[in-house]
């Protein structure tokens, strides 16, 4: 052993406060979802005396377990509208958190393989151009022009046909926006709490007023919810249920390779999703695991899955390894859209169902929980989101529709 | 990878079967006489419990029947496995989640 002493552990990015006993506004989640409400509670609304509680420690979850893709290339205008929101936030966000997060706009690829993909795609372009969403159709050979890599013979099961180019998404990292929320928020008197399990809700009547948590009663009459994938535990304590299904998300990584992935790549008939990280691993993702479960893993058959289908994409990829895999909670809704808003509890306020697309969604996703627990009023935004449209049938249904499988 | 027993045909891998989400939903009784909210009910909402929940599954590549199995949304343990018209057998208390 050596009798060196430890260097100083450098400036920490938010403080590790105590709860106080009384706040503004309560947050229950400290995932990006979680802080970025936080910060545009303070940011925006000048809301400050906020508490955002985590029962493990801070972007832990599925803030940390994502393929980190960014994209607003959604079909219906309403989701177009509110990721488009949130890609515009991203560009700007580096700056005004002063925070390098690795933002980089280097596109995404939807790749199409039969006739019904090629006239989704095309639908999908139009629409997304009518929406001031950037868009292209590209034929094989400009899909090659943008990732060389991916192979474009028509000599395989599944050819490519033809792809959606949408050149502002990209990739950030996941846990470094985390980070540049947290701190951020941190600067404008937000306490992120630590190590706190909300386990009961303290209500007066109909309202609510505050939370029972390991670390004590703590009370506010606006609590926000952004659990994710515990969203149904949560309202099962207030006493309602959401029209949500956890399920496992598995996502892998190889080794590291010499940058040879541009962009980013979705297939939906084959599905995966296929990026390549700074450092410069292999980022790979597919669908859900089939069953409901909180276990934060799933079956080893999806991860095959997904290499048999990045290979048949990707055939340089054959002498690549697994380095990791993992898997996160997904709170999938009905339509895959999300759900954001009021509750049957009053100031009780709910932000899931982001099932397998959330990450790229955190800076709107926030700005309007924010609006929407500061006002009492949904923003325009998420205005069509509400809980109630399962009722009014006016669903948002991306499944299949939102360039990606679910 | 699960390992699921069929009760017709035994122990098989996974993927041999399809998954068919909280078991015991009946379709309602009188769907004209529905309101919004009971449509909405019925349509959308289901259980999601971390621990013990009844589900159903198919044996899709095998004898292509239903059966219902209770498993723990957790742990991933099997539980129960039990005929689709069988009620929902009580099982012994353990660690409620």
């Amino acid at each position: 052993m050596s009798a060196k002493k430890l260097p100083e552990h450098p400036d920490w990015l938010w403080r590790n406060p105590d709860p106080k006993p009384t706040y503004d506004a309560i947050v229950v989640g400290g995932g990006g979802h979680g802080i970025a409400t936080a910060y545009y509670l303070a940011r925006n609304h000048g809301i400050t005396n906020v508490a955002v509680l985590e029962k493990g420690w801070l972007a832990g979850g599925n803030m940390a377990r994502n393929t980190t893709i960014i994209r607003s290339n959604y079909l219906w205008d309403e989701s177009a509208a509110i990721y488009e929101f949130a890609l515009k936030q991203w560009e700007l966000l580096p700056a005004e958190l002063d925070y390098d997060f690795l933002f980089s706009q280097r596109g995404v690829l939807n790749l199409a393989h039969t006739l019904q993909d090629v006239r989704e795609g095309n639908r999908r372009v139009n629409a997304n151009k009518l929406n001031g969403v950037d868009a292209e159709w590209l034929e094989p050979d400009e899909v090659a022009k943008v990732c060389p890599i991916v192979n474009i013979s028509r000599d395989v099961r599944y050819p490519v046909l033809g792809a959606t180019f949408q050149p502002r998404a990209g990739i950030a990292k996941h846990d470094h926006v985390a980070w540049a929320f947290a701190r951020a928020a941190d600067r404008l008197g937000v306490d992120f709490i630590q190590n706190c399990e909300v386990v009961d809700f303290l209500t007066d009547g109909d309202r609510v007023v505050g939370v029972r948590t390991t670390r004590g009663d703590i009370h506010s009459g606006t609590v926000g919810l952004a659990a994710a994938g515990h969203s149904s535990v949560l309202a099962a304590k207030a006493g309602f249920r959401l029209p949500v299904q956890s399920h496992p998300l598995q996502a892998l990584v190889s080794e590291l390779h010499e940058p040879v992935h541009p962009t980013v790549v979705m297939s939906n008939h084959v599905h995966v999703y296929v990026s390549q990280a700074h450092k410069g691993e292999l980022v790979m993702g597919a669908g859900i695991d089939a069953y409901n479960g909180y276990g934060q893993r799933g079956s080893f058959h999806v991860i095959e899955h997904q290499m048999a289908a990045a290979l048949e994409l990707f055939p340089i990829f054959a002498r690549a390894h697994v380095l990791r895999t993992w898997g996160g909670i997904v709170d999938v809704s009905p339509d895959a859209s999300p759900i954001i808003g009021c509750t049957p509890v009053e100031g009780l306020y709910v932000n899931c169902g982001w099932g397998t697309g959330g990450f790229k969604a955190t800076p709107a996703s926030g700005w309007t929980m924010a609006h929407t627990m500061a006002t009492g009023e949904p923003h325009p935004l998420n205005k069509p989101f509400a809980l109630e449209r399962f009722i009014s049938g006016a669903l948002i249904d991306e499944h299949g529709a939102a360039a990606v499988a679910h | 990878m699960l390992l699921l027993t069929c009760p017709w045909c035994g122990p098989r891998d996974e993927t041999e079967y399809h998954y068919g989400g909280q078991a015991h939903v009946a379709y309602p009784a009188n769907p004209a006489e529905l309101s919004d909210e009971e449509w909405a009910e019925y349509l959308f909402f289901r259980d999601n419990p971390k621990g013990p929940f009844a589900e159903r599954w198919v044996h899709s590549t095998g004898c292509r029947r239903w059966f219902n199995v209770v498993r723990d949304t957790v742990t991933y343990e099997v539980l129960a496995v039990y005929g689709p018209h069988d009620p929902r057998p009580e099982l012994a208390a353990g660690d409620p989640r």
